[in-house]
């Protein structure tokens, strides 16, 4: 994240040298940027839940769901978020919440049905990781960034475009080679600005699981619940890429079957540096690397 | 020259004063933890009267049973004191899995929907006392740390912040757990 904020004052450094807006065409883009993303993020609850269709789990007919919750949630320190279910067949859980007041966590029908109380304790553990991270905070700030270097390499290719150079040439060659490198920049930079967005998406989906094994000092639970989702075959219905990165496998039915095959190549290389979720057997590996996870004890 | 003792003493101050507040704080979280566990043990002691009646509707013979988990409950209530109420959680427990295990052989009583509600009810109750104590003792954890590390074990030397214990397991249930289904012969006990 520190990297992808040094990229970003980077580029616009290099948007206010070859425009000569100086620094505010990076001020301006951060504003822009945050006016456009911070809407969503204040009511990701609402949309997140709109968006999936998801109704509140009644506490008599989910009573089990809404006792482990509880109980991760004392153990966390967190107070208790609300719970909602999303009538769907593929076993999937998501949290969202601008902060742990507002925070909800919602399960698929599948879910409940599929997994055993262990299991769904480690996913119910996994998604209230998700919230004491705070990681709709940091994944909006890290598409804010992105917004950012979208918007400057915009607004940089309509300067160049419309002729902005109205400033004394510094010194010929260097400033048509630096001007070169800045149109360069403008069009590689939203892609890597991209490409870091899901890199940090992936990286949170790791420390969720292991904060989700720290909660529940029993990582068999959570292990045995993403094995049973790798053999698992249904994507989620009512998904779509812009909620993808909160479920905890990736409920795009494209993402699933790539991470199942298990592919591999140059081709599937670049593939997985636009997956939202790390794969599953590489999480599954990364629990059992823990020490409690060596399977020497049996629940 | 006098500004920059001034400005080296106003810093040390807001430090110690920095320092002082975080102990506190931390030393609060211990107590607000401690009553957390209070409060999911009260919630399985009202639980447990009504669990009896179930059972007694269908099982009124298992009296011994029955007899036992009420004592215990009513030990578990009256217990002053960390140890003597660990102790009685202890047999309040056992009594318990005596219970559950005793109304296996009732397949009505299995099936009442009163009585499923109520065990997943004391099986969630049983879930969040031990995460409360494990949350209580993260809390006693950090809060030695902050006693215990350099600068601070000075500030907390000052101000007397003395150490707390430990929500240590009872003795007795590290030992096995021994499952009488009534009959007096077999006895079931788990994988250690």
């Amino acid at each position: 994240m520190i990297g992808f904020v040094v990229l970003v004052a980077a580029i616009g450094w290099v948007f206010g040298y070859v425009t000569g807006f100086g620094y505010w065409g990076l001020v301006a883009a951060v504003a822009f940027s945050i006016l456009m993303t911070w809407g969503s993020y204040f009511n990701s609850d609402k949309i997140a839940l709109a968006m999936s269709r998801a109704q509140p789990a009644d506490p008599r007919a989910h009573l089990q769901l809404h006792n482990l919750v509880e109980g991760l949630a004392i153990a966390a320190g967190l107070p208790k978020p609300r719970l909602y279910v999303v009538q769907d067949e593929a076993p999937n859980a998501f949290a969202t919440g601008r902060d742990p007041k507002h925070a909800a966590v919602a399960v698929t029908s599948g879910l409940v049905e599929k997994m055993n109380r262990d299991e769904l304790e480690g996913v119910l553990a996994h998604e209230l990781a998700h919230i004491k991270n705070r990681d709709t905070l940091v994944m909006t700030l890290a598409v804010t960034l992105v917004g950012v270097v979208v918007l400057l390499g915009d607004w940089m290719l309509r300067a160049l475009w419309w002729g902005g150079h109205d400033r004394d040439d510094r010194g010929g060659g260097a400033g048509a080679a630096i001007a070169l490198f800045g149109v360069v920049l403008l069009v590689v930079a939203p892609l890597f600005a991209q490409l870091l967005q899901f890199a940090i998406s992936r990286r949170r989906e790791f420390l969720a699981d292991a904060d989700a094994v720290f909660l529940t000092r029993h990582p068999q639970g959570l292990t045995n619940a993403l094995r049973k989702l790798q053999a698992d075959q249904t994507a989620v219905r009512s998904a779509s890429r812009a909620t993808a990165h909160l479920w905890i496998e990736s409920p795009l039915s494209l993402e699933k079957a790539r991470g199942e095959r298990g592919a591999t190549g140059a081709g599937a290389w670049l593939n997985r540096l636009f997956e939202t979720h790390p794969p599953l057997e590489s999480r599954i590996e990364a629990l059992q690397q823990t020490t409690l996870g060596s399977g020497a004890f049996t629940p | 020259m006098t500004w920059i003792i001034i400005g080296i003493v106003a810093v040390l101050a807001i430090a110690l004063v920095a320092v002082y507040n975080r102990l506190v704080r931390l030393r609060n979280r211990i107590e607000a933890a401690w009553s957390q566990i209070d409060v999911q043990l009260k919630r399985r002691y009202d639980l447990i009267p009504n669990l009896v009646e179930t059972v007694k509707g269908y099982a009124a013979h298992e009296r011994q049973t029955l007899e036992a988990v009420i004592q215990a409950r009513q030990q578990a209530v009256d217990a002053r004191g960390i140890e003597e109420q660990a102790q009685a959680e202890n047999i309040l427990t056992g009594a318990l899995r005596q219970l559950f295990a005793v109304s296996e052989a009732y397949p009505e009583l299995r099936a009442n929907q009163n009585f499923l509600a109520l065990q997943e009810e004391l099986t969630g109750t049983e879930g969040r006392i031990a995460f409360a104590r494990q949350f209580f003792n993260e809390q006693v954890l950090a809060y030695d740390n902050a006693r215990e590390v350099f600068p601070t074990n000075v500030i907390a030397g000052m101000f007397n912040f003395e150490a707390k214990p430990y929500f240590e397991a009872e003795t007795e249930s590290r030992e096995n757990v021994r499952v009488d289904f009534g009959q007096g012969n077999s006895q079931a006990q788990p994988p250690q």
